[in-house]
């Protein structure tokens, strides 16, 4: 078994639910990515999905675009952040998931990518404007690798669709729970447990939710709902507003373990 | 003689397809599914043939600029009129199909992005006529220097969004409109201006405009008894020309030449010439060539013609340069002011400044032709909103 489905069967044995956390890489720089990512996990972070900036990045509301600016302005980009993934991998075994879009990974060459991510240690892929319909020729080099290929399931997506999207996905499914751009506007309850029973009809997979979730008492609820959720603009913002970067992985930390905490009620 | 292009998942060749988010997916198939009736519905047809005549004005002169001609002293210089529909421009024929087609999916808001205000213009124009919401993103870069586009657009009961992200231009008109789609996507109609988009919207809207080649080939046989040698249009995302070319694609004797904004040249890397100086890649839901650095980002497009100010070009172009069914030059920003004033002067016709880019390459090859060859150039849209763009050239 991969990493990523070592901490699902880990966190049901547990009777926990997953904290999936993203984060821009480079924003503000690479070396505080690292430095953000192991201080996540010591917060009590299960898997980060490691954010790779595009400079148009359709799929994502004004605080996630802003952090993709900055990452770029820094000097970021594809290469060096396998780089840096492979530093954290010499000190951790938290999952890994690349979040980002087609064109940098296009422009790296599939192949290359494959290659170059695995030897890296990233665990799963989640390209979020590649659907399967078209995502053969990235995955003929991925899968083979052993890379998760994590697909996202939205309220739009017909249940005839989510059988064929999850029948050959990888990791977890990621269910994003609103109509609209990251960060933006809160999911309903109601809407999400009605969904992720639909998924959970379709797979086996773990069911994770995201692009909305803000707080510690929104995550704990919807969490009860799911496997897990994501929290991604709220804590983008949180380092954006940081001031002083050796505070950074402190005011990061101390986000999550908040939220952690509330999960972990019964 | 090739298959048909694209295939079912709409690819031509290598490029198009459709690489958009899954929120969208479902949409995207809907729209396909919803245009593929409608293509075969005679009801459609009928009433889209209705409005292009009755409403637009259609169909356009091909018009033979003799004096352009004589002042050359070369081939035989036809222009065919789209600056004469309503609204002054070709966009009016892709907003009109594609308007219809909303009214009939039952949707009450359309939305568009738009980078000279064309493309806006004429979805404001249609949204008025069929009775819905209209929301325009523009780059507030293009606000300024079209503001004529801009009152017009408000004058038709259009919101203006201005777009502040990125260089302000249509790229990011185009990133926010489908920001606006994923989150309204329910209710909400999105009517591209050009041939790119994820599929269907490059084969879709390369259809609506095909009736400009349509009619082009038919008048220029009742004309001069004989197809063109050349057909020449200006390559933004490519609207017009594929409208153009596309009826003639099977005519292997007629040449297909598309004209990329070169800005202030190539070499300064101030220009918006994708097939020329681009790589391959993916933006806005399709693979084509794109402005983009070694990382994989986005390159700023820059072209004095807001309406060519775009680092991508519709798929099918793409797949035409390495088909060789066409082929693909460049005129600077000061070529295609040249072309503008010498139109204005000698056949008292103003053009836009994006189908100036279509002259000045004309302009340029006519007097090596001989007398007797015949070349099209597609007048894509009238100058009046670019006087003021001309009047501060003028005076710098």
């Amino acid at each position: 078994m991969g990493r990523i489905a070592d901490k699902f069967h880990q966190l049901r044995k547990d009777s926990e639910k997953a904290l999936v956390v993203y984060i821009t890489a480079g924003d503000p720089d690479l070396l505080a990515t690292e430095e953000i990512i192991l201080s996540l996990e010591r917060a009590g972070a299960d898997i980060i999905e490691v954010g790779v900036p595009f400079s148009d990045p359709t799929a994502d509301g004004p605080i996630i675009q802003a952090a993709a600016q900055r990452a770029l302005r820094s000097g970021t980009n594809l290469r060096s952040i396998l780089a840096m993934i492979k530093r954290v991998r010499q000190l951790s075994q938290i999952p890994i998931v690349l979040f980002g879009y087609y064109n940098p990974i296009h422009s790296f060459g599939q192949q290359a990518f494959a290659t170059e991510a695995m030897k890296a240690g990233v665990d799963g892929i989640l390209v979020v404007d590649l659907p399967p319909e078209e995502a053969q020729e990235l995955r003929t080099y991925t899968d083979c690798l052993g890379l998760e290929f994590i697909t996202l399931v939205a309220p739009t997506t017909d249940d005839q669709r989510v059988k064929d999207i999850t029948k050959n996905a990888g990791g977890f499914v990621y269910y994003v729970s609103i109509t609209g751009v990251t960060g933006t506007s809160r999911p309903s309850p109601q809407s999400i447990r009605k969904d992720v029973e639909r998924i959970r009809r379709a797979t086996n997979l773990p069911v994770v939710v995201g692009f909305g979730i803000t707080d510690a008492a929104q995550a704990y609820d919807i969490s009860r709902l799911s496997d897990g959720v994501v929290i991604g603009s709220a804590l983008v913002r949180t380092i954006a507003d940081c001031r002083q970067r050796h505070e950074l992985a402190k005011k990061a930390v101390a986000y999550i373990k908040g939220i952690k905490k509330k999960m972990s009620e019964s | 003689m090739g298959k048909t292009q694209p295939d079912r998942k709409g690819h031509f060749g290598i490029f198009g397809g459709r690489y958009a988010s899954e929120t969208l997916m479902p949409a995207l198939l809907e729209l396909e599914k919803a245009y593929a009736e409608a293509a075969k519905d005679e009801i459609f047809q009928t009433e889209l043939r209705y409005y292009l005549k009755q409403y637009a004005g259609r169909e356009t002169p091909l018009y033979f600029a003799e004096r352009l001609t004589e002042e050359l002293g070369g081939a035989k210089l036809y222009l065919k009129r789209e600056d004469l529909n309503h609204t002054g421009s070709h966009k009016i024929n892709n907003t009109l199909g594609q308007a219809l087609l909303a009214k009939r999916m039952g949707k009450k808001h359309v939305i568009a992005e738009t980078g000279a205000g064309q493309h806006g213009v004429a979805t404001a124009t249609v949204a008025a006529l069929f009775g819905m919401s209209c929301r325009i993103f523009m780059g507030e870069e293009d606000m300024s220097r079209q503001a004529p586009n801009v009152f017009r657009m408000k004058i038709l009961g259009a919101e203006v969004v201005p777009v502040t992200s990125g260089t302000k231009t249509l790229k990011d008109a185009m990133n926010e409109a489908m920001r606006q789609w994923v989150t309204h996507v329910r209710d909400t109609y999105y009517v591209i201006g050009t041939t790119a988009g994820p599929h269907p919207y490059p084969m879709m809207v390369r259809n609506f405009q095909s009736v400009i080649g349509r009619e082009a080939k038919r008048q220029i046989l009742r004309r001069e008894a004989r197809l063109p040698d050349y057909l020449i249009a200006c390559v933004g995302g490519g609207s017009n020309a594929m409208g153009l070319f596309y009826p003639f694609r099977n005519e292997r004797d007629v040449k297909l030449i598309g004209v990329e904004a070169a800005g202030m040249g190539l070499r300064t890397g101030k220009h918006a010439a994708s097939i020329t100086a681009g790589k391959i890649g993916v933006l806005h839901g399709n693979r084509t060539y794109l402005l983009q650095d070694k990382d994989g980002q986005v390159n700023d497009a820059y072209s004095l013609a807001a309406g060519l100010d775009y680092p991508g070009v519709g798929p099918e172009h793409s797949f035409f340069q390495t088909s060789g069914r066409a082929s693909y030059v460049t005129i600077t920003d000061q070529e295609a002011i040249a072309a503008f004033n010498l139109l204005s002067r000698l056949e008292g016709i103003i053009p836009a400044l994006e189908s100036s880019h279509a002259l000045a390459y004309a302009i340029k090859i006519a007097p090596k032709l001989r007398r007797n060859e015949v070349v099209i150039v597609n007048l894509s849209g009238r100058g009046d909103k670019d006087a003021e763009v001309i009047a501060r050239m003028m005076e710098a």
